[in-house]
């Protein structure tokens, strides 16, 4: 049914409310890409089966990710009239029992986690409510409003919860420019990284001359160590392209593109049913809502380039061309898409704009700090005890983050710096924890928001393999148009690799810092200019380890392989015989209920041994 | 392998040049690779220089101007994959298969490629079987998850 009058958008949502609050069970298993990878698929053949066996009238669902990857795979259940329970770290064994408790009558509170409000209807078993666990207690969740919580192929799930009014309320009562001004008075800055703000890049592109003109959706969610963007696909497309809609409106645009990365392919397929749906029901197409605007998207697949997530790149490659960057500017908002004024924004931000417009600018902006509005969403990931997708109002300072949400360390070590930006942010030492987290409040430590990865490093990471490693990465992915990009990137890696491998040179330290001015001053585009920021930052907050590595030919981390030596503690040794098997070199020799030697001469220091000593007699340095 | 199916997929998408990373996509999709005679044709059906079709299939990994191996085998090294020592699953495979990273098994079984973050890392490290994604690897577990797919 194509929906022209806002009954229709009711009805819709009076339809999504029947299927989130049935007046039967109601069961859903977590399937995005994490849920699948932690089992998540099997748990949902188990349930299927066990339904199918015992003829049950239950009402099995997929959804996306709730956000605590820690506890995955997570399966929810909702019976009529009672909250939401969550239950976690379920396996195919595990789902079975909760079924046939459920059969009973009983609610299998001894597997869950926590249980999470619906309507106000009150729990009757003793169980902690989700707000309650340190790890959600500080969240506040507007992109991932709906993940996690419905079926991301349902339509009317997500128009029960407000979905598409905020595009309604744009089309038949404001004007273009009353949206950008609502957009600019919420204070929305783009997510992708740079913090734009996003009702400037609008009304540039609205001003721009020209007849036709583009939306485009950046998911070329290229940081290594974030993937909210895949979250919010996988798990809440709709909130994306009503974003997309209500942007097009405000610029004058009529077409859309998404450029999703070619190793999200669940999010792809996800993508291709909202926009099916989508233009079924009349939400995308022609004459939407029975007015004078039609807007169209198309899903563009990206190839694997990291380049491509820079914006003048991706315009390249929608074009069916090598993803290089070009000189700004002109911007794209002059000169984009096959050179239309176009307007790029990522997946976050798009996915903000419909709560913006829907629950209006005076809301939004109350959430935040004096420059950065609204909330963000972090991926809590590396050596932290609770992983998972965080979404936090601006402000919140990163010891809350990194203690009370992740709960800390893993393992009980020692923190030792949170990385933050991807390979253009930097290294944020612990002497910055009680910083608030915003775009402006980052960047004066010498790293970036960026898309939001937030990774975790521990007394055991060492900070010269980190920059190695993110030159490695930065050396494969530049595009090489630029020589102090291509060059510079280079011969930094080649110092980096020389210190690690315990070959480093007392003015090292002067020349990467020279390189790495130079690069950040010359290169042509973001890629090269930001690429020296993880060595700028380990440089300065990490000095003393670049010197031990230079001048006392060690890694404190005991990471370096070529500065590191595996040895047997032979009073912590219980002769297991484990490390024996297990080593690939015959390196260990010994016999069972006999301590095990070493030969260090044929170790390749691969780590098999040290993954299943148990006492951990184990040691490296 | 089938004739004309260089000519479906072109067709598919109205000769257009644009299309031109979504045709080659498909191609490997069905292939598993991007035979020389299948650029060759594409430049050709879509009227671009055969250099330009050449310089996409090279600049974009997800692109193999080699044969691939029945399965792919991809180890993620993004950040926080690396920090929970990716390098060590990556090297261990390598071993066990006897081939480098970007290698294929001369029985073409496996592919063995590091790639740059799988979108899973919250359940790091991670490497992706084909379509198959699997988390929280040991190198010991990694080494027995390829047994399933000899």
């Amino acid at each position: 049914m194509r929906i022209t009058e806002y009954e229709h958008l009711e009805g819709l949502a009076r339809a999504g409310l029947q299927s989130l609050r049935p007046e039967r069970t109601r069961i859903a298993v977590g399937t995005a890409s994490c849920g699948a990878a932690t089992g998540g698929r099997e748990v949902l053949q188990a349930v299927r089966q066990d339904i199918e066996e015992l003829g049950l009238d239950i009402d099995l669902r997929e959804t996306g990710c709730i956000g605590f990857c820690q506890v995955e795979p997570v399966l929810e259940v909702r019976r009529p009239g009672e909250p939401r329970v969550l239950f976690h770290n379920v396996d195919a064994r595990k789902a079975r029992q909760i079924i046939h408790t459920l059969v009973t009558g009983r609610m299998p509170v001894e597997y869950a986690l926590c249980w999470i409000p619906l309507d106000g209807e009150r729990p009757t078993w003793q169980l902690p409510r989700y707000d309650q666990l340190p790890f959600y207690a500080k969240q506040q969740k507007i992109v991932l409003r709906n993940c996690g919580l419905i079926d991301p192929e349902s339509l009317a799930e997500y128009a029960a919860g407000g979905g598409y009014r905020a595009l309604w309320r744009a089309l038949t009562e404001m004007s273009p420019d009353e949206v950008i001004a609502e957009v600019e008075r919420a204070g929305l800055r783009g997510r992708g990284g740079a913090g734009f703000p996003t009702a400037r890049k609008w009304r540039l592109c609205r001003l721009a001359a020209g007849e036709e003109k583009f939306v485009v959706c950046n998911a070329d969610e290229g940081d290594p160590g974030a993937y909210m963007d895949r979250a919010v696909l996988e798990g809440d497309p709709h909130s994306v392209l009503e974003g997309m809609a209500i942007g097009a409106y405000a610029i004058g645009a009529s077409e859309g593109y998404i450029y999703v990365r070619d190793e999200y392919p669940l999010a792809i397929l996800k993508l291709e049913r909202a926009i099916a749906d989508a233009g079924a029901a009349g939400l995308l197409g022609r004459s939407i809502f029975g007015r004078p605007f039609n807007f169209n998207v198309y899903l563009a697949r990206g190839g694997g380039a990291f380049v491509c997530g820079e914006e003048t790149s991706l315009l390249q490659s929608i074009e069916g061309k090598m993803g290089e960057p070009n000189q700004r500017p002109p911007f794209p908002a002059q000169k984009g898409l096959w050179d239309k004024p176009t307007n790029v924004n990522n997946v976050e931000t798009w996915a903000n704009v419909p709560e913006v417009v829907g629950r209006g600018s005076t809301w939004f902006a109350g959430i935040g700090t004096g420059g950065s509005k609204g909330t963000k969403v972090f991926s809590l990931v590396g050596k932290i005890q609770n992983t998972g997708l965080v979404e936090v109002p601006m402000g919140i300072t990163l010891r809350e983050i990194v203690f009370d949400i992740g709960g800390g360390v893993l393992g009980g070590k020692k923190f030792k710096a949170v990385q933050t930006g991807g390979p253009s942010g930097g290294c944020i030492p612990e002497k910055f924890l009680d910083l608030p987290v915003d775009f402006d409040e980052l960047s004066r430590t010498g790293s970036i928001m960026g898309s939001g990865g937030m990774i975790v490093m521990d007394e055991g990471t060492c900070m010269v393999d980190v920059a190695r490693y993110f030159l490695d990465f930065l050396k494969e992915e530049s595009c090489g148009k630029c020589v102090p990009c291509r060059e510079g990137i280079d011969r930094m890696l080649e110092i980096l690799a020389r210190i690690c491998n315990g070959e480093g040179r007392t003015e090292d330290l002067v020349l990467l810092e020279e390189f790495a001015t130079t690069t950040k001053d010359f290169s042509l585009c973001g890629l090269g200019g930001t690429a020296p920021n993880p060595v700028l930052t380990t440089l300065q907050y990490f000095r003393d380890e670049y010197e031990a590595h230079i001048r006392e030919r060690r890694c404190p981390a005991a990471v370096c392989r070529a500065l590191v030596k595996y040895s047997i503690q032979y009073e912590r040794c219980n002769d297991c015989g484990a490390c024996l098997k297990l080593c690939p070199t015959g390196a260990i020799v010994g016999y069972d209920k006999r301590p095990h030697y070493f030969h260090a001469d044929k170790c390749i220091k691969c780590g098999a041994c040290l993954e299943l000593c148990k006492p951990g007699a184990i040691t490296v340095a | 392998m089938s004739e004309g199916l260089v000519e479906a997929i072109v067709a598919r998408h109205d000769f257009n040049e644009h299309a031109l990373i979504a045709v080659l996509q498909e191609i490997q999709r069905r292939r598993n690779w991007l035979p020389p005679p299948d650029l060759d044709e594409v430049a050709r059906l879509l009227r671009v220089a055969p250099s330009r079709v050449f310089g996409i299939a090279s600049f974009y990994k997800a692109f193999s101007l080699v044969p691939r191996g029945r399965h792919v085998v991809q180890v993620c090294t993004g950040t926080a994959c690396h920090v929970r020592n990716a390098q060590q699953i990556l090297d261990r495979l390598s071993r066990e298969l006897r081939i480098d990273p970007g290698g294929t098994t001369p029985d073409l079984r496996f592919t063995l490629e590091r790639v740059r973050c799988l979108g899973c890392c919250s359940i790091a490290p991670v490497a992706r079987v084909g379509e198959n994604t699997h988390g929280r690897l040991t190198q010991h577990r990694a080494a027995t998850l390829l047994k399933k797919y000899r």
